[in-house]
């Protein structure tokens, strides 16, 4: 029999992993690619805010879905133009694209903040309701994004390992001068994979707005962004293993919430800092191992070839 | 199958292609045969369209070709095999072949690839397991894989940049079989190297180049040993130039290498039970092709590589685990093979450039005493004759000579015990060169031990006291002064005799 707290913590880590992991696989698809885009926390901003401010607006949670996922991708082209063609710093590109997100979707979100939305719609097939220990937990009553996490995770590693594009990209990521000696064009993949990184991005980011709290609030990603960069090097740039990085982060900010719902005697202050704690330990632990996946072309800037 | 008629190729003043002409066979291994900067790589280069002929053309099947780029050549069926291999090691073989297929599917047939490079791999002794991460792979299983690619990829006519430089020898066998395989079914291969023995043992079809001509060319079962070196070498196989005064001193040694062995990774040189010993006041030669482990033995002896066996002396004492910087101390002045990555910080001044390696020399609290540094730097360019670059200007922006300049003159500027120089007079004009030379044998005379790493015979004979000969990283031949005859020291460098005067 599972015990209150333990099904609140599921239920809560399926929910809020879901944005993480929408984030970890458009990043896993962008660094395959050889770039890191640090500015993820601020695309996963911009993201939330226009997904809810669009909602708000129109009344409709669909469009806003759809405005955050076009947003996402856009701000991953404004920073492909400016690491891919302008062959600008990527890390320093990355925190200001971070800061710009910050900025402009304040700036977005100022008019509706505390505006009264309908979210995605949640649903829960009805044989699953009818599991005794389900029914009275919110387990399973899941919108539509959450429902198709496996599946778009399952995806993106059937493209990234068994397609000729994903190939392409793994090879610009591992060696640009070996993809372009192939007869690829190291730029338009890499624009590809930020393109498509993006739109996932920016789904993660309408996730939390219109789904998890379904509030704006400046900031309200609260380093989500950084988390997912650590969950890819978590899960060594594999789709599938994002599934359970995404799953663990998303518990440790379950029972941390869980724990202060219940009045429990530990400072709030340490349960805040659980994930961000777990995520220290996770890169501890993954510091120096050889095994280490990244790609080697990671973060590089590719001049062309000879 | 493939016609070069009259190529030429200009390089600054050097013309590294004159004229060149010759034909590559269907059905046939045309080795192409010289020492280094004979003109091979540009050769292989203009075929491969990476760079284009001052003049000459390049035909195919009597066709005049467009090669304007590899993606030129490839589409004409032209594929390399690089030195350095052009393969993602991250990536398994199939991976690595299915980049370069031309008629890839959206989705990738993986079992269908895999069936194609077994039944290739079956056809021409090919075999490796096409799930295999290429990073686990042995060297010559690389080569495999690069050989594999290039014939999924429908190339007839196959270029092997010294495929050789990085196997062992049981895989250098195992190559001569799959030239044997692809020359049965009328792949037509263009093999690059400067190993005599191994020409003379699957090639059909010999051209020897030298300073950019063709020396010579054989047909098949026409060429001999002899009269390769000497086309290799020039005909001045006789008596060495006395160009150098033997001078009677220097039988204290300074360093003493004892059965010292270094293992090399990847395409490195392993270095085998080498017993060598620098003596003061006298040049020591040492003569061997590109990547016979002169870079492994030059890192060896200044501890920039941990030894594996043996020892290490140095005046006496055992400095088998010395650090660099105690060596240094000890008066060893280092000029490496690859200046800008070796002994210069790229993005640094060349004032700051100078003051690195000089330790504490010109310390002053915990300031450089610049001033100091600046008139001593300054005394040793001027002994060289060698004009000062300006010390503010990032040494990045210096032209190779002048960057190799600066290290001679910082190298030299304390008057080392022990100079370890590898080829010290690349990249530099005649008079450079000349100056640079003239500055070691002053060192010498001044009772400095000087080893000195050179590819080039003529500067070897001229300098050296006593010559040693390396071959695939171990010394396979001795000379005292006066000693060697140029063909013999061409012999035993390209490995193709076994013993000498050790």
């Amino acid at each position: 029999m599972m015990t209150p707290l333990a099904l609140g913590v599921l239920a809560g880590a399926v929910l809020s992993g879901t944005s993480l992991l929408y984030a970890t696989l458009g990043e896993t698809l962008v660094e395959r690619s050889g770039i890191v885009n640090l500015g993820l926390e601020g695309v996963l901003l911009m993201g939330a805010s226009v997904g809810f401010t669009v909602t708000a607006v129109t009344g409709n949670p669909w469009i806003g879905l759809a405005a955050a996922a076009l947003t996402g991708g856009l701000a991953n082209a404004l920073f492909g133009w400016l690491v891919v063609l302008r062959k600008a710093n990527q890390l320093a590109s990355g925190l200001a694209m971070m800061f710009f997100g910050f900025g402009l979707s304040a700036l977005v979100g100022a008019p509706h903040v505390g505006a009264v939305i309908v979210g995605l719609p949640k649903w829960r097939p009805a044989w699953l309701a009818a599991l005794p220990w389900v029914s009275a937990s919110t387990l399973f009553n899941y919108d539509l994004l959450t429902w198709l996490a496996l599946p778009v995770a399952l995806l993106v590693w059937w493209v990234l390992f068994k397609t000729r594009w994903g190939l392409g990209v793994r090879a610009v990521g591992e060696s640009p001068g070996a993809a372009y000696a192939s007869g690829r064009n190291p730029a338009v993949l890499q624009f590809q994979a930020l393109g498509f990184g993006g739109v996932l991005a920016g789904l993660a980011g309408a996730h939390l707005s219109l789904s998890l709290t379904l509030t704006w609030a400046e900031y309200m990603t609260a380093g989500r962004g950084f988390i997912a960069i650590a969950l890819v090097i978590f899960s060594k740039w594999n789709p599938l293993r994002a599934v359970a990085g995404a799953l663990l982060f998303g518990g440790a900010e379950a029972l941390q919430l869980q724990l202060q719902a219940r009045g429990s005697l530990i400072s709030p202050f340490i349960l805040d800092m659980m994930p961000y704690v777990l995520t220290l330990l996770v890169l501890l632990a993954w510091g120096g191992s050889r095994r280490l996946a990244a790609p080697a072309g990671l973060g590089r800037t590719f001049f062309g070839s000879e | 199958m493939l016609t070069v008629r009259g190529v030429s190729k200009r390089y600054g003043s050097v013309l590294a292609n004159d004229g060149i002409d010759l034909t590559l066979n269907a059905g046939e291994v045309h080795a192409l045969l010289g020492e280094n900067g004979a003109g091979k790589s540009t050769l292989s280069k203009i075929i491969y369209g990476y760079t284009r002929p001052d003049a000459g053309e390049i035909l195919l099947g009597g066709e005049p070709a467009r090669l304007r780029s590899p993606r030129d050549a490839r589409a004409l069926g032209i594929g390399m095999v690089f030195q350095n291999f052009m393969l993602i090691p991250a990536l398994s073989v199939l991976e690595n072949v299915a980049l370069f297929l031309k008629d890839l599917p959206l989705v990738l047939d993986q079992e269908g690839i895999a069936g194609r490079i077994r039944a290739i791999g079956g056809r021409f002794g090919l075999q490796v397991d096409p799930h295999a991460l290429v990073r686990q792979l042995s060297v010559g299983d690389r080569q495999k894989v690069e050989i594999l690619k290039l014939l999924l990829a429908e190339a007839r006519i196959l270029i092997f940049d010294e495929p050789t430089k990085v196997l062992a020898p049981h895989e250098v066998e195992g190559l001569f079989q799959v030239f044997a395989a692809l020359k049965a079914e009328g792949y037509a291969i263009l093999f690059i190297t400067h190993k005599l023995r191994e020409v003379v043992a699957c090639a059909d079809r010999i051209t020897v180049l030298r300073q950019g001509r063709v020396a010579g060319g054989f047909g098949p079962g026409e060429a001999q040993v002899g009269t390769l070196v000497k086309m290799m070498f020039g005909e001045s196989g006789g008596e060495a130039p006395a160009a150098m005064a033997p001078v009677g001193g220097g039988t204290q040694p300074i360093l003493e290498l004892r059965g010292a062995s270094a293992r090399g990774a990847g395409s490195e040189t392993t270095l085998q039970g080498l017993n060598l010993t620098i003596h003061e006041g006298e040049v020591l030669g040492l003569a061997g092709v590109s990547g016979s482990g002169q870079k492994e033995l030059g890192d060896l002896i200044l501890g920039l590589r941990p030894l594996t066996g043996g020892n290490r002396w140095f005046r006496g004492e055992d400095a088998s685990s010395w650090s660099i910087a105690r060596l240094r101390e000890r008066g060893v002045a280092f000029v490496p093979e690859d200046a800008l990555a070796m002994a210069a910080v790229p993005g640094m001044s060349v004032r700051e450039n100078l003051s690195l390696g000089t330790g504490a020399v010109y310390r002053r609290g915990l300031a450089v005493d610049w001033r100091a540094l600046e008139a001593a730097m300054g005394a040793s360019f001027e002994a060289l004759a060698f004009p000062m670059p300006p010390l503010d200007s990032p040494i990045a922006a210096l032209s190779g000579g002048n960057l190799q300049r600066v290290v001679i003159a910082r190298e030299m500027a304390h008057g080392p015990s022990l100079i370890i120089a590898l080829y010290p007079t690349r990249g530099l004009d005649a008079r450079s060169a000349a100056s640079v030379r003239d500055l070691l044998r002053r060192a010498r005379d001044g009772g400095a031990g000087v080893l000195f790493i050179s590819e080039d015979l003529e500067e070897l004979a001229e300098m050296s006291d006593r010559l040693l000969v390396l071959f695939q990283g171990a010394l396979v031949g001795e000379f005292p002064r006066g000693s060697w005859r140029l063909e013999d020291v061409g012999r035993l460098m390209t490995g193709s005799e076994e013993v000498a005067g050790v």
